[in-house]
C-alpha cells in the first residue's frame, strides 16, 4: 500500500500567491495614484503662487507721464519664499523689450488670456514659469506688457520625493497587511479541508465509519464520494475476512472427515499392500490439510499485516501460553521445552500475528528434533531490540540453503518425511517484517537457532 | 598674547590699494597663517579686519594647514568681484540682499555638515547661505548732545524731538549714503517696508540737513567727538565693538521696532578650495550658534532662536523678497524717493 500521494502544486500556495499578487498590484496602483495626485497638487500649488506673483506685479504696472512704471511689490517675490527655498527669476517685457528682470528667461510662448505655464531648463536646472500679459495704453498706442515669474523646482521635487516615500511606505504597509490577510484567509478557508484530512488520517486502521462532521458545501461531493468509497472498502474487507475463515473451515472439515474415515479403514484392512496404500493416503491428507491450513494462515497474516493494529504485547506471557499449548505435542515425542526470560520485554504489535510466527518456529523445532532432545526458548532484550530465540538440537538447517528457507514453499533436504508445506518460516518472516523487526536463521552447535527480533516499543 | 599661544603664527598686514589688476576695489587685505601652508583659503568679506582678525587667528590656530587671505571690500565691490569670477572661496557679507542675489543667480554652492544643523531654519537659505551673526540696526547718539533731553524710545519720539529742537540738531544728524552703502540701502529699504514713519522721519531729517556717510565707523567716530549728535541706522555691533569710544556714544534700540540683520557666509560655486571654506563655515557657525561662547567671536550673541524674534526685534528674512529692492527699476525709484525726502 503506497502512502505517498502524487502532488502537483498546492491550493494554499496558489491561493496565497494569487491573493498576494493581487494585493501587490493594488498597492502599486495605490502608490501610483497617490504620487500622481500629489504631483498634480504640488504643481498646482506652485503654479497658483507663481501666477499670484505675476498678477501682483501686473497690478502695479501703470502708465505715468507717458511711461510705463513698475513698482515690483515685495510680496511678489517674498511669497515664493514662503513655499520653498527655491531660486526665483522674473522678467517684465513691454512689447518684447526688457523693462527689468532676467532677460534670458525662456520664451513663454503664447500665455493666452488667463496666463500660461511652462517648465523649461534655465540657470543649470529646471524652472516652472508663469506668464501673463496685459495691454497698457501709452499715449494712445497700445503696448503689451508681459510678466513672467519663474521658480526652480527643487522644493517641489523634494515634496514629491517625500510624498513618494510616504506613498511607498503606505503602499508597502497596505501590501503587507493585504498579504497577511491573504494568508489568514487562505488558512481559514482551507481549514475544513485540513480538518477533514486530519479526522480521516487520525482514524485507526479498522475504523471504517463514514465521515459525519458538517463540511462546507464545496466539500460535500468529496465527502460523499469518500463515504461511498469507505462503504465499499468496509464491505469488501469484511467479505475477505469472512471468506478466509469460511475457506479454512470448508477445506479442513471435509479433509478431516476423509482422514477419520481413512483411519477407521486402516484399522479394518489387513493386507499389507492395502494398509500401505491407506497410510499413503492419510499422509497425503495430512500434507493437504497442513498446506491448506498454512495457506490460509498465510492469507490471514497477509491480511492482518496490511491493516496492522498495534497494541502492547508482553512477549514472555505470549510465549508461556504458547509453550503450554504445544507441550502435549512435544511430550508425545519426549521433547523438553525450556523457557528462560530476562525482564519483561514488551513490544507494540498484533498479538495474534506474533503468536502465529512463534508457533511456526516452535513447531519446526519440535517437528525436526529427534525424540528425547531439548528445545530452549530465550526471551530478552538486546540494546533497544527485544528478541525470542528458539534453539534446538535437530542438526540445523541444510548447509548452503539457509538463506532460502524463508522463501515461500521452500523446504530443506532434511524435511524428508516430515509433513509440511514450506510456508512456516515465510509466515514468521512476514510477521516480523510487518512489525519492523526481522527473523534470523543460523546453525549453532548441533541444531538450528531461530531468532525473532522486535524493535522495542 | 596670541603669538605666545600659537607660536609660529604669522600675521602680515598691509593695505592694498585698488590696482589695475582688480576689476573691483578692495579696502583691506590680511594674510593670516603660514604662507607655505598646504591650502589657501581666500575670503572676500565686508567685515572690517579689526573686528574679525581674532577670529581668523583662532581658525588658523585650529587648522594650521590652512592659510587665509582675507580681503575686505564694500558689499557692492564684493558683488562685482564674484560676478567677475574672482577666485575666492568664501564670501562673508552683511548685505543680505546681495548675498541672496548671488545665491539665487547661481554663484554659490550648497554645503552641509554637522555644524550647519546648528543654524536655525531662518538663518539658512537653501543650504547655500548661512547666517553667522545677528546684529541690531540702531540709533547711536552722543549723550552730550542730548543733555537735558529725553532719550527717544521710538521713531515717533525721535520725529517729535527733532521737530522740537531743530536748531540743536540741524546739520548734526548722520546716516548712510544709501546710494553708496549696500548695508545702508538694505536697512533703509527694510525700514521703509516696516513702517510708514520711516518716510516721515526721512523728511524731518532732510529738513535738518542730514549728513551722509559711507560707513558705520566714520559715523560712530563723529558721534563720539560730538561733531554729530546722532547716527541713524547704525550697526550696533560696530558701536559696541568700539570700546575706545564707549564714553562718547550711546546705543539706542528703538522700541517701535529694531531691524535685525544677519551676516551670512556662502561658498562660491567655483571655489578653488571648497573643503577649507567648509571648515571655515563650520567654525563660524559653531562660534555663532554653538553652545560655547568664544571670546574671539566678534558679534553679539542672541539666544537663538527665540531671542532674535522678540516683540521689537525684526530679523530681515532671507529669501527671494530681498531681490525686489535690487531690481534696477525698483532701486532707481526708491533712491529717487529717498533723495526727495532727504533733500539731497
Ligand atoms: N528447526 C529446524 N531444524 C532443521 N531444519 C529446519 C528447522 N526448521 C525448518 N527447517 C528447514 O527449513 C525448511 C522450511 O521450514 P518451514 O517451516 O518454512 O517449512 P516446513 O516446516 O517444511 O513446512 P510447514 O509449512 O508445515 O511448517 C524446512 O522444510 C526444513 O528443511
Ligand atoms: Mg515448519
Amino acid at each position: 500500500m503506497s502512502r505517498a500521494a502524487q502532488i502537483s502544486g498546492s491550493i494554499r500556495r496558489r491561493l496565497i500567491g494569487q491573493l498576494v499578487l493581487g494585493s501587490a498590484v493594488l498597492a502599486a496602483v495605490l502608490v501610483l495614484l497617490v504620487t500622481n495626485l500629489a504631483r498634480n497638487v504640488a504643481q498646482d500649488t506652485q503654479d497658483s503662487i507663481l501666477m499670484a506673483s505675476v498678477t501682483s506685479i501686473l497690478d502695479t504696472m501703470t502708465v505715468r507721464d507717458g511711461e510705463i512704471s513698475v513698482d515690483l511689490p515685495y510680496a511678489a517675490l517674498s511669497m515664493l519664499g514662503n513655499v520653498s527655498e527655491d531660486r526665483v527669476f522674473y522678467r517684465i517685457l513691454a512689447d518684447g523689450q526688457l523693462l527689468t528682470g532676467y532677460e534670458d528667461l525662456p520664451d513663454p510662448g503664447d500665455p493666452g488670456r488667463d496666463g500660461g505655464y511652462i517648465t523649461a531648463p534655465y540657470a543649470g536646472t529646471e524652472v516652472r514659469m508663469a506668464t501673463a500679459e496685459r495691454r497698457l495704453s501709452v499715449a494712445g498706442t497700445p503696448i503689451m506688457v508681459t510678466v513672467s515669474v519663474a521658480q526652480t523646482r527643487q522644493g517641489l521635487m523634494q515634496t514629491l520625493a517625500q510624498v513618494s516615500r510616504r506613498g511607498a511606505a503606505v503602499g508597502i504597509g497596505f501590501f503587507v497587511l493585504a498579504a497577511l490577510l491573504a494568508v489568514l484567509t487562505t488558512e481559514f478557508g482551507l481549514r475544513p479541508l485540513r480538518d477533514l484530512a486530519g479526522a480521516v488520517s487520525r482514524r485507526g486502521p479498522k475504523d471504517l465509519r463514514s465521515v459525519k462532521g458538517p463540511v462546507p458545501q464545496e466539500m460535500a461531493p468529496l465527502v460523499i464520494s469518500l463515504n461511498s468509497f469507505i462503504d465499499r472498502l468496509r464491505y469488501s474487507l469484511s467479505r475477505s475476512e469472512d471468506f478466509i475463515a469460511e475457506a479454512a473451515h470448508r477445506v479442513r472439515t471435509p479433509l478431516f472427515t476423509v482422514r477419520t474415515q481413512a483411519e477407521i479403514a486402516l484399522r479394518r484392512v489387513e493386507r499389507p499392500e492395502n494398509r500401505a496404500a491407506i497410510k499413503e493416503m492419510i499422509r497425503a491428507l495430512d500434507e493437504s490439510s497442513r498446506a491448506a491450513g498454512q495457506l490460509l494462515d498465510h492469507a490471514m497474516v497477509t491480511f492482518r499485516t496490511d491493516h496492522l493494529e498495534k497494541e502492547r504485547v508482553l512477549l514472555t506471557e505470549l510465549a508461556e501460553e504458547l509453550v503450554d499449548r504445544l507441550r502435549p505435542v512435544a511430550d508425545l515425542r519426549d521433547i523438553g521445552l525450556s523457557m528462560q526470560s530476562e525482564g519483561t520485554p514488551e513490544v507494540l504489535g498484533d498479538a495474534v500475528l506474533i503468536e502465529n510466527a512463534l508457533r511456526n518456529v516452535l513447531d519446526n523445532a519440535i517437528k525436526y528434533s529427534a525424540p528425547d532432545s531439548d528445545v530452549d526458548i530465550r526471551i530478552g532484550r538486546e540494546a533497544s531490540d527485544c528478541f525470542i530465540m528458539v534453539r534446538d538440537h535437530a542438526g540445523g538447517f541444510p548447509e548452503g540453503a539457509l538463506h532460502r528457507m524463508t522463501e515461500r514453499f521452500a523446504r530443506g533436504d532434511n524435511a524428508g518425511g516430515t509433513v509440511g508445506s514450506g510456508l512456516g518460516l515465510t509466515i514468521a518472516r512476514e510477521v516480523l517484517e510487518a512489525h519492523g523487526g526481522r527473523l534470523t536463521l543460523e546453525n549453532k552447535g548441533d541444531g538450528a537457532c531461530v531468532t525473532l527480533w522486535f524493535p522495542a516499543s | 598674547m596670541r603669538h605666545a599661544v600659537v607660536p609660529g603664527l604669522l600675521i602680515s598686514f598691509w593695505l592694498s590699494y585698488a590696482s589695475a589688476l582688480h576689476a573691483y576695489e578692495i579696502e583691506d587685505e590680511l594674510m593670516v597663517g603660514d604662507p607655505d601652508a598646504d591650502a589657501q583659503l581666500r575670503i572676500l568679506s565686508t567685515t572690517d579686519i579689526d573686528l574679525f582678525e581674532p577670529f581668523l587667528a583662532a581658525f588658523v590656530a585650529a587648522n594650521p594647514e590652512i592659510a587665509i587671505d582675507y580681503v575686505v571690500a564694500s558689499s557692492a565691490e564684493v558683488m562685482k568681484a564674484v560676478q567677475g569670477g574672482e577666485p575666492f572661496d568664501l564670501v562673508l557679507s552683511s548685505a543680505m540682499d546681495l548675498q541672496t542675489k548671488l545665491s539665487n543667480d547661481g554663484y554659490t554652492q550648497p554645503y552641509s555638515s554637522a555644524a550647519t544643523d546648528l543654524v536655525p531654519d531662518w538663518g539658512n537659505w537653501r543650504d547655500h547661505l548661512f547666517a553667522f551673526s545677528q546684529e541690531t540696526v540702531t540709533l547711536v547718539i552722543s549723550p552730550a548732545a542730548f543733555e537735558g533731553l529725553d532719550i527717544p524710545q521710538t521713531r515717533q519720539d525721535l520725529i517729535r524731538l527733532l521737530r522740537d529742537h531743530e536748531d540743536r540738531f540741524r546739520g548734526r544728524i548722520g546716516t548712510y549714503d544709501i546710494s553708496q552703502s549696500g548695508a545702508g540701502y538694505l536697512f533703509a529699504t527694510q525700514d521703509a517696508r516696516a513702517s510708514e514713519s520711516y518716510w516721515r522721519l526721512s523728511e524731518v531729517m532732510g529738513n535738518l540737513g542730514t549728513r551722509f556717510f559711507c560707513c558705520t565707523s566714520e559715523m560712530i567716530e563723529k558721534v563720539a567727538t560730538g561733531e554729530i549728535a546722532m547716527a541713524y541706522n547704525v550697526l550696533g555691533s560696530y558701536a559696541t565693538a568700539r570700546t575706545d569710544l564707549a564714553d562718547g556714544i550711546r546705543i539706542v534700540e528703538l522700541q517701535d521696532y529694531t531691524i535685525m540683520m544677519l551676516r551670512t557666509a556662502a561658498i562660491l560655486r567655483d571655489a578653488p578650495n571648497p573643503q577649507a571654506a567648509g571648515l571655515f563655515i563650520d567654525h563660524l557657525i559653531r562660534a555663532a550658534w554653538g553652545p560655547a561662547e568664544l571670546d574671539y567671536y566678534p558679534f553679539p550673541r542672541f539666544p537663538a532662536p527665540e531671542g532674535a524674534v522678540s516683540a521689537t526685534r525684526r530679523p530681515i528674512r532671507l529669501g527671494p523678497g530681498l531681490l525686489v529692492y535690487l531690481d534696477g527699476l525698483k532701486r532707481r525709484a526708491f533712491l529717487s524717493e529717498w533723495r526727495d525726502a532727504m533733500r539731497w
